[in-house]
């Protein structure tokens, strides 16, 4: 039982990780239609620009970690954002109403050079980060076995909620969201009443890549090691939690993200660890199979 | 171009702000990536700050961003349309022949005065633009002498040709006088693009003619090339007899990933088989009784050439039989006929599929899956038949590799190589055969030739190495492509059931799939 609970817990905070990464697949795909294959990268970009903005300000001596970490995070969501607009400015938005494939390759030819820009400017080898946020609870002792509740743990969960309360938010109550939500049903319907899609369009992969920034310093602190390759792995788990929630649907991607999350925790923690992949990717297979639209996503209604 | 009735000054305005911006977005995206680099120390990860290099790449595209505009994109005259007119039918103008020949000339000084220098860097780059303008210039004057030649089918059957005479004449040439060309290098490489040709050919069938986007293909691959290396190491079977049971094994994995995945539309295959492919590499690593787990099969036999193996002593061997000289080469000129003569056979296979009802009903299932089912086609079928089909010619390709290699391990298995393919596939612009050799030819010959490219080095100074960004400038360059011709390299196909006479059509009219 003690054992189950820590799993748990390790699961849920590992699996709001995934649903915020998450989310940038959701709402790229939700509004443009096509998968974002650049995003787990953008997530990995963010995790180094937080690392090098965690070291500057240690450096410039900044000691008091709280503060150190709210400025790093506001630097990090500013500069990924910035990296997330340019993605699309460069490589998606010439081929806006070209063929569905052309996207997706330049997503993927994206990823790649993202990749490797990080791996020739900072180099290959692993960044390790002493561990920052140290210290929790011990939530009870059972022969021996304690169930810890660590610091990082709850300010992972605790951030994912309040992030994606105001998400939740701008979606559903500002202009902007309205605008979002406009784009998705009807792109051009959209731009004839007025709404500018380009723009929208632009501050989806904005927000998206904030999030992820978001992401990224978590995923710092919480395994305190990131390598240009971080992105790959995060990504195609993030992608598989939002198409298992219902690609498209902000809540799905959140639910799909958790699911992911315990999944892998309890395979490890039960089963392989070295199979925790494969059962992620099968556990969507099947799911799939059943609900071929994802947990929460809307039926696609055929059309001819 | 420009809009009519700008004055240069007002342009000039503009770019110049323009470049300003770009230069704020890019001092962004550099400032704490490029400008501080991570060092490990004594005392965990510290910081090096390298302004110059920050300074160089806002300037890089500060300058670059304002040439563009305006020379190119802002421009009343764009610099590069002389250049494109070359590749053309189109008539020049007076100043195109100008901009031309200052060129020309300007590259020509350049490359000789290097060359007196000794100076690689200006030969190299003096030497590329005089021989694009070459090439473009042979190219115009054959199309001004003969403008009616079918020339398609005469690049197709020239193409051929050379490939089949290719390794055998520089061969022969080689042995006759002694030129020293890099044959064994040559003939590594012409065997790589082979391969990839095929494996796009083979993913073609998937996702250019039914239009079921993969992106794990490479799992077919390497089942066909664990197949054969287990039979081959724990069977002691050879090479011709696993080619078949590969091909099999790869075509029944497609099937059985096939029958769930069906009923998913678009995206949701896509991810599903981008799953598939990273199962099947996990599983590879991780099952170390049967796959040997990352250290990977080695010792798989070479092909033997009906029945006689290539090797330099030993019993009736290639060359003991036909009173040969033993040679390396002779061998690895076998497995180029070999990837040669597979290839080929998936590409007259695909072509012949194509014209039998259930190509025809591919094609048809990408262009409109409910038309199909009303018709009477049966989706779940035909969707089988598409997979099963191009898992088989990957699984073929993947028991060659094994056998070129000699070795394989889970790592030539991973999801960038399935990514390459389908970026080969529609960047040759989907569905084109010819498209698709190309686009093999140019990503993986130009990938594989920086890896040699001493000539970079001088230009980038000796610490530079061209290894560490080939992978930087493939992604750039698959971007750009993408960007440049969204159609792919073949912008035209013909269709694949005409009324009376072929006539190619544009690409923009065949949908891509969304089954």
């Amino acid at each position: 039982m003690a054992y189950f609970l820590q799993q748990l817990i390790n699961g849920i905070a590992l699996g709001s990780i995934y649903g915020l990464i998450a989310i940038g697949y959701t709402m790229v795909y939700g509004i443009i239609g096509m998968i974002n294959f650049a995003h787990g990268d953008i997530f990995m970009v963010g995790a180094f620009i937080a690392l090098i903005a965690f070291l500057a300000l240690m450096s410039l001596g900044l000691t008091m970690i709280p503060l150190a970490l709210l400025i790093v995070l506001i630097i990090a969501m500013l500069l990924t954002a910035v990296w997330g607009w340019t993605v699309e400015r460069i490589a998606y938005r010439p081929l806006r109403e070209s063929f569905r494939l052309a996207p997706l390759i330049t997503a993927i030819g994206m990823s790649i050079v993202l990749q490797n820009f990080i791996q020739v400017a900072q180099g290959a080898r692993v960044k390790p980060l002493q561990p920052v946020v140290t210290g929790g609870y011990v939530l009870f002792d059972q022969n021996g076995f304690a169930v810890n509740l660590s610091n990082i743990q709850i300010l992972i969960v605790v951030t994912t909620l309040v992030l994606m309360t105001v998400f939740w938010l701008i979606i559903t109550r500002t202009a902007l969201g309205r605008a979002q939500r406009a784009c998705e049903q009807d792109r051009l319907m959209a731009s004839l009443s007025g709404v500018n899609v380009d723009r929208t369009i632009s501050l989806t992969f904005v927000l998206g890549a904030a999030l992820a920034a978001v992401a990224g310093l978590l995923y710092l602190l919480y395994y305190g090691v990131i390598d240009f390759y971080i992105g790959f792995v995060a990504g195609i788990k993030a992608f598989t939690a939002a198409v298992f929630g219902g690609i498209g649907s902000l809540p799905g991607a959140m639910l799909g993200g958790l699911i992911i999350g315990l999944i892998e925790t309890f395979w490890s923690a039960y089963f392989s660890i070295e199979y925790k992949d494969v059962a992620a990717f099968s556990m969507l297979a099947i799911v799939l199979i059943f609900f071929p639209t994802g947990l929460l996503g809307r039926p696609e209604v055929e059309k001819v | 171009m420009a809009e009519p009735g700008t004055s240069f000054g007002q342009r000039l305005q503009s770019a110049l702000v323009d470049a300003l911006l770009a230069g704020i977005i890019a001092f962004a995206l550099f400032s704490l990536l490029l400008g501080l680099k991570t060092v490990d120390s004594v005392t965990g990860l510290t910081l090096e700050p390298r302004p110059q290099l920050l300074a160089v790449a806002v300037g890089i595209v500060m300058v670059g961003r304002l040439l563009l505009n305006l020379f190119v994109w802002q421009a009343e005259y764009p610099i590069t349309l002389p250049f494109a007119r070359l590749f053309t039918r189109e008539t020049f103008e007076r100043r195109d022949i100008l901009v031309l020949g200052i060129t020309a000339f300007v590259s020509a000084i350049v490359f000789i005065v290097g060359s007196i220098l000794g100076n690689a860097a200006c030969q190299l780059v003096a030497g590329f633009v005089l021989a694009f303008m070459g090439v473009g210039f042979i190219r115009r004057t054959i199309v001004f002498f003969f403008p009616n030649l079918p020339y398609a089918r005469i690049f197709t059957v020239g193409g051929i040709a050379f490939a089949v005479l290719f390794p055998i004449c520089s061969y022969f040439l080689e042995k006759a006088f002694h030129l020293g060309l890099p044959l064994r290098y040559l003939f590594d490489l012409s065997i790589l693009v082979l391969t990839y040709i095929m494996l796009g050919w083979g993913l073609n069938v998937v996702v250019g003619l039914a239009g079921l986007l993969d992106l794990g293909y490479v799992a077919f691959y390497a089942v066909g090339a664990y197949t054969f290396a287990l039979l081959a190491t724990h069977f002691g079977l050879g090479f011709w007899i696993c080619l078949p049971i590969a091909g099999a094994a790869a075509a029944l994995w497609g099937i059985i990933l096939g029958f769930p995945v069906l009923r998913l539309r678009g995206d949701y295959l896509a991810i599903v088989t981008l799953a598939f492919g990273e199962i099947v590499r996990i599983v590879l690593l991780n099952w170390t009784d049967v796959t040997n787990g990352p250290n990977g099969v080695s010792g798989i036999p070479k092909p033997t050439f009906f029945g006689l193996p290539f090797a330099p002593s030993g019993g009736e061997t290639f060359s003991a039989f036909f009173g040969l000289k033993y040679d390396p080469l002779q061998g690895i000129i076998f497995l180029y006929y070999v990837i040669l003569v597979l290839a080929f056979t998936t590409n007259l296979v695909t072509l012949k599929l194509r014209r039998l009802p259930i190509g025809r009903a591919w094609e048809a299932l990408r262009e409109d899956q409910i038309a199909c089912r009303s018709l009477g086609i049966n989706t779940t079928i035909t969707k089988l038949t598409a997979f099963a089909i191009g898992a088989m010619f990957g699984g073929l390709a993947g028991s060659f590799f094994a056998t070129r290699q000699g070795f394989i391990s889970p790592e030539s298995f991973t999801f960038i190589e399935s990514a390459i393919i389908l970026a080969i596939v529609v960047l040759g612009g989907m569905g084109s055969q010819l498209g698709v050799a190309i686009a093999a030819i140019v990503m993986v010959g130009g990938f594989e030739a920086l890896r040699h490219t001493e000539g970079l080095q001088s230009i980038f100074g000796e610490g530079f190495d061209p290894a560490l960004y080939r992978m930087l400038l493939f992604g750039i360059a698959m971007v750009g492509i993408m960007v440049w011709r969204p159609r792919g390299i073949i912008g035209s196909r013909t269709p694949s059931i005409v009324l009376d006479e072929a006539r190619p059509i544009s690409v923009d009219l065949v949908k891509e799939g969304r089954a």
